[in-house]
């Protein structure tokens, strides 16, 4: 078992004759996931490496293949019409990469979804991996492992720095879920934390934040209430000053609210590990769960 | 972005948020033209620099007289000002706002954010205006109402009457004034893809009309591409060398009081190692994330930017390659070492995609370079290298 994706899953990819969508396209081929389509209007007809047929709407794409998840490279002015587009289409799960989609694009598209089947991841996200099974996002693939250890993160690179240090001392990883740094995106901290406790083959999570927001709070008071499972948390940006916007949207320290230590503070409270510094992770929840 | 209270009112006044008159001058001769042409008795002469907080650190002057106009202009016009925003250095101001002065009966305080927690915009409305509205909310929070508008339906009516109770308003007036401006802020929100609107104080003057004295907006920088009219806002006086060279290359750089000049990769990743320096002992001198797919032109941009910055003593490049190749980073650094002859020690960690040529690259390079193997040895490596180099 495993969360959200698997060796099964069927994925189309909108954007996948862009420079990113089919670099990374031919990344998860490569991988092993199962890329069944991809979607660029008006490029309908044609096939990405000669092997991937590409479809002018993802309606025809999922009707053709059964694709049921969508990975999307679309650039950001045309994202948010990609994202609706997949969601009429009622697919079960779009991951998001574009990076720099407007907010207030994102907040029609979130009044949208209300209601509908359709799971969003990020945007402005690396995507999920279940190791040796599925990789839709831009990851590194082979710094993962496969295991009982669910990540879970706001951030790309940090979350490749987490998992990297698990891989480093043996333990694997049963999904790796980033969510994003933009401050509307479509699947949060609770909604995974929620599958990881679910999923019998996660033992234990790690949880990696960022100053900005109380979704980090607001997962504290959840993790207290529900979860059952050892949960170790890093918040990035504790050195960051007030005001200034750290590189993601998200990332914002403003009227006070939002702060590293108010984060650390809640998650401890909860009963999570918190680790101080982004170089212990890895140690700190094998320590958590004995290994 | 940010733009200036001048630039921000004449975009209110292009949509009909009532604001008093004003125009901006950049010499005091202009200053005293400006308030000649308003022709009121009194005239405000306000610094124009992106900070708050202007008027306790005397860049706001009431003036009663041309001749008071042009005393403060004077005084006011390339002033180093400074307030709890600039930081100690403060601020030059190059030009002031000279507006008419406003009689004021009463002093409120309105906002609109996007609430990340419910995903809809929201109005913060106080009768506590003109104060600081953080103190306002830490010591009196019972005075700060949030009223929420869901985007599918827009600012209805109601969310007018909520305005109107939230400031307790009696008057049929001035209940109509707040629902009118609410609507009109709330379009003006979403039509320039703002990230705050922010009027401190909004009064009512002596004739009984709502004004926005102050106006403050910060525009999405994501939504730019839509609005070159904003876009041609921008003042370059308000950033610094090195953030404006950043922006050309769509690189995410912050300059920060420290020594130790950062280079990562990834936004999170650049914002731990910040912490991780700090943890070490050190200080950061910059956040810069050279993001996912860069080039070694950008990478060789950024680290010039770095290598600029007079307070940098020791360089950290920390890069976990995923989509950004190690050998790509690598050939970059080089380049940009060699044409900026470099001076302070530099310890490199890199980790992923290609790290192997990236190693090379270096080692080929014959540069003074300190390798690190992980995220703390490379933090207390270029702690120590800083200290060294003083």
């Amino acid at each position: 078992m495993s969360i959200l994706v698997n060796k099964d899953t069927k994925i189309l990819v909108q954007g996948i004759t862009g420079k990113h969508g089919s670099f990374h396209a031919e990344q998860c081929l490569a991988y092993g996931s199962k890329i069944v389509a991809g979607v660029t209007p008006g490029k309908g007809g044609t096939k990405f490496q000669d092997k991937v047929p590409i479809f002018n709407s993802v309606a025809e794409a999922k009707e053709k293949t059964g694709a049921t998840v969508s990975m999307l490279f679309v650039p950001p002015a045309f994202a948010a019409d990609a994202i609706a587009e997949s969601v009429d289409a009622g697919l079960d799960l779009i991951v998001a990469i574009t990076e720099g989609i407007p907010v207030n694009d994102m907040l029609k598209v979130k009044q949208f979804m209300k209601g509908k089947k359709t799971r969003l991841i990020g945007p402005n996200c690396p995507g999920v991996i279940t190791p040796d099974e599925c990789k839709i996002g831009i990851m590194p693939g082979h710094i993962h492992k496969k295991g009982s250890v669910g990540v879970l993160s706001r951030s790309g690179t940090l979350t490749y720095e987490a998992v990297y240090q698990l891989t480093q001392r043996g333990i694997g990883q049963s999904s790796c879920v980033g969510i994003g740094g933009d401050p509307v995106n479509g699947t949060n901290f609770i909604d995974v934390l929620d599958l990881f406790n679910r999923d019998p083959e996660t033992e234990a999570v790690i949880m990696i934040g960022e100053i900005g927001g109380s979704a980090e709070e607001n997962a504290a008071d959840w993790i207290k209430a529900n979860m059952k499972k050892p949960v170790v948390a890093f918040i990035a940006g504790s050195a960051a000053p007030p005001g200034r916007r750290m590189g993601h949207a998200g990332a914002i320290i403003s009227g006070g609210k939002g702060t590293a230590q108010a984060k650390f503070d809640a998650l401890e409270k909860a009963g999570v590990t918190i680790c101080r510094t982004p170089a212990d992770l890895g140690s700190t929840l094998a320590k958590r769960i004995g290994k | 972005m940010n733009i200036h209270e001048y630039q921000a009112k004449e975009l209110f006044r292009k949509e009909g948020i009532p604001t008093p008159k004003g125009k901006v001058a950049f010499t005091v001769d202009e200053a005293v033209a400006a308030a000649k042409e308003l022709g009121s008795s009194v005239s405000v002469v306000k610094a124009q620099i992106h900070a708050g907080g202007r008027g306790k650190g005397g860049g706001v002057k009431v003036a009663k007289s041309l001749d008071e106009v042009r005393q403060y202009a004077s005084q006011i016009l390339g002033m180093q000002l400074v307030t709890h925003q600039t930081g100690p250095e403060g601020k030059e101001v190059k030009k002031v706002l000279i507006e008419e002065g406003s009689a004021i009966e009463k002093e409120l305080y309105l906002s609109m954010i996007l609430d990340r927690d419910t995903s809809s915009l929201a109005f913060i409305a106080s009768t506590e205006g003109g104060m600081d509205i953080e103190e306002v909310s830490a010591k009196t929070p019972e005075k700060i109402h949030t009223i929420y508008v869901d985007p599918s339906v827009g600012f209805m009516p109601y969310h007018g009457r909520k305005l109107a109770n939230a400031y307790q308003f009696t008057d049929p007036k001035h209940q109509k004034q707040i629902a009118i401006l609410g609507e009109k802020l709330y379009n003006f929100y979403l039509k320039y893809d703002c990230s705050l609107v922010e009027i401190n104080p909004l009064i009512i003057n002596k004739a009984g009309d709502l004004l926005s004295l102050d106006a403050k907006l910060n525009f999405e920088d994501n939504a730019l591409y839509r609005h070159p009219e904003i876009t041609e806002l921008r003042d370059l006086n308000e950033e610094t060398p090195g953030e404006i060279e950043a922006s050309k290359y769509e690189l995410a750089y912050i300059s920060l009081d420290g020594e130790i000049g950062c280079m990562v990769n990834g936004a999170g990743l650049a914002m731990a190692t910040l912490d991780i320096i700090k943890l070490a002992g050190g200080s950061p001198a910059n956040f810069l994330d050279v993001g996912g797919g860069a080039s070694k032109e950008k990478v060789q941009a950024a680290f010039k930017i770095i290598l600029s910055d007079p307070k940098v003593r020791a360089i950290m490049v920390n890069i976990f390659g995923g989509i950004m190749k190690c050998d790509i980073i690598a050939e970059g650094i080089v380049a940009a070492a060699k044409e900026m002859n470099l001076k302070v020690p530099l310890v490199v960690r890199l980790q992923g995609t290609n790290v192997e040529q990236g190693k090379q690259i270096l080692a080929n390079s014959k540069l003074a370079i300190i390798p690190a193997d992980d995220l703390k040895d490379a933090a207390e490596k270029a702690v120590a290298a800083a200290k060294g180099a003083k």
